[in-house]
């Protein structure tokens, strides 16, 4: 890393420190949430720095992208009375109690950090990655090693789906009248396009940064789009009800492979030998389309139904 | 490293008081997101300062990443009902038409 590397380190860190200032302490909250998304954009850049390439496609994706979406479509319907407040913050007093307490806990987690075993689990990864059927270190430890791990991470995002349509029916309409008629063209002329690029991803899983993650919300940001430009929901009604079985297929499919091994006699998640890749891949794809259906799901903020239909059975 | 090191700690101490101190709850949720993604900074750091480079904190911070939105996603469908609710009491002109549960 020569001296434009370390310049370009200090700009970045330089330009996130500020945007998350702003992300934060924005008077306006429009500002804030744009600020947030163009961190999550610059974070993307920053984790490439750090050879990160997996985390940096998902921080686009997902961090930036879905989480932007979320929060646009969210400032949308919230009440913007924020400008006739004055004080955004707790009195400043407390400066004197927060720099303290923060800087102790920030030094007990790095000392937490530091005390970890020091070379880290790198060389253990590479010695069994022959035997885990695919090429790229990060995808062996998510959906080989600790697919558990992966496991209760689809759970934890079913969760939320399932939190979020128990709130409630979704808005009705679901987005805002678009003005342009610009969007709808566009958005089904790209739309291909999302579904190859995750394609595309979620094959190059197996032997370099990408898989299930990225690929899932780059379906998911499509099936936004189509949305916004639109379409209609087609988990909505109860004619399409076996499609949002593909909202669990996800955590079902990891669930299975997981206690088939225990059936056979086996561990937790032991996959039987020489049919680790193909295993893989399988729960790859039913994992990224759960990960886009899910992703959209949360977009909704509701459980999705018939418009105008309001009542409260089924 | 040093300075991602630095940043990880600055980002985690706005991220830490925007989310005890801040009025509004979209806000907090904002500092929120910023104080995960400083803990996500702490962890990719110290991947990368093992040798090889670690696959596991990355990983796990890709796991981080799903469960972050998760969390947003839920208290953001909270706060949009909160809200909803509020302007139900105060009947405000301002307002726009009411978005929330059926």
């Amino acid at each position: 890393m020569g001296t434009a590397g370390v310049i370009f380190d200090g700009l970045l860190a330089l330009a996130l420190v500020w945007l998350a200032w702003q992300a934060t302490r924005a008077a306006d909250l429009f500002h804030a949430v744009v600020s947030f998304i163009v961190f999550g954009l610059l974070m993307a850049l920053a984790w490439v720095r750090l050879e990160a390439p997996d985390i940096a496609l998902a921080e686009a994706a997902i961090g930036a992208g879905a989480t932007g979406a979320l929060l646009l479509s969210a400032l949308d319907r919230l009440v913007t009375r924020e400008g006739r407040r004055t004080v955004l913050y707790e009195p400043g007093a407390a400066w004197g109690f927060w720099i303290p307490a923060g800087a102790a806990l920030l030094g007990a987690l790095t000392l937490a950090a530091w005390k970890l075993p020091a070379p880290g689990l790198g060389d253990e990864v590479l010695a069994s990655l022959g035997a885990s059927g695919v090429d790229h270190p990060v995808t062996a430890v998510l959906l080989n090693f600790r697919a558990l791990d992966t496991l209760l991470e689809i759970g934890v995002l079913l969760l939320a789906a399932v939190t979020i349509w128990s709130l409630g029916r979704a808005p009705s309409p679901l987005v805002p009248v678009m003005p342009s008629p610009a969007l709808p063209a566009l958005g089904r002329l790209l739309f291909p396009v999302f579904v190859l690029v995750a394609a595309y991803l979620l094959w190059r899983g197996s032997h370099a940064p990408g898989g299930a993650f990225p690929a899932g919300a780059v379906l998911g940001a499509g099936a936004i789009l189509m949305l916004l430009a639109g379409a209609r929901p087609w988990i909505r009604s109860s004619e399409h009800g076996p499609w949002r079985w593909i909202l669990s297929l996800g955590l079902a499919m990891l669930l299975a492979a997981g206690i088939a091994g225990t059936v056979m006699g086996q561990a937790f998640f032991q996959y039987p030998p020489g049919t680790a890749g193909p295993l893989i891949l399988l729960l790859e794809v039913a994992a990224g389309l759960s990960i886009a259906l899910l992703l959209f799901a949360l977009y909704l903020r509701g459980e999705p139904c018939e418009h105008g239909y309001r009542g409260s059975g089924p | 490293m040093t300075v991602y090191l630095s940043l990880a700690g600055v980002l985690f101490l706005i991220g830490l008081h925007g989310f005890f101190t801040a009025r509004n709850l979209l806000r907090r949720l904002l500092a929120l997101n910023v104080l995960t993604t400083a803990v996500f900074l702490l962890f990719v750091v110290m991947a990368r300062l093992a040798e090889p480079l670690d696959a596991v904190p990355h990983a796990i911070v890709l796991t981080g990443i799903v469960v972050t939105v998760s969390t947003t996603a839920v208290a953001l469908a909270l706060l949009v009902r909160i809200a909803g609710r509020m302007r139900d009491e105060d009947t405000d002109p301002a307002a726009g038409p009411r978005g929330g549960a059926g």
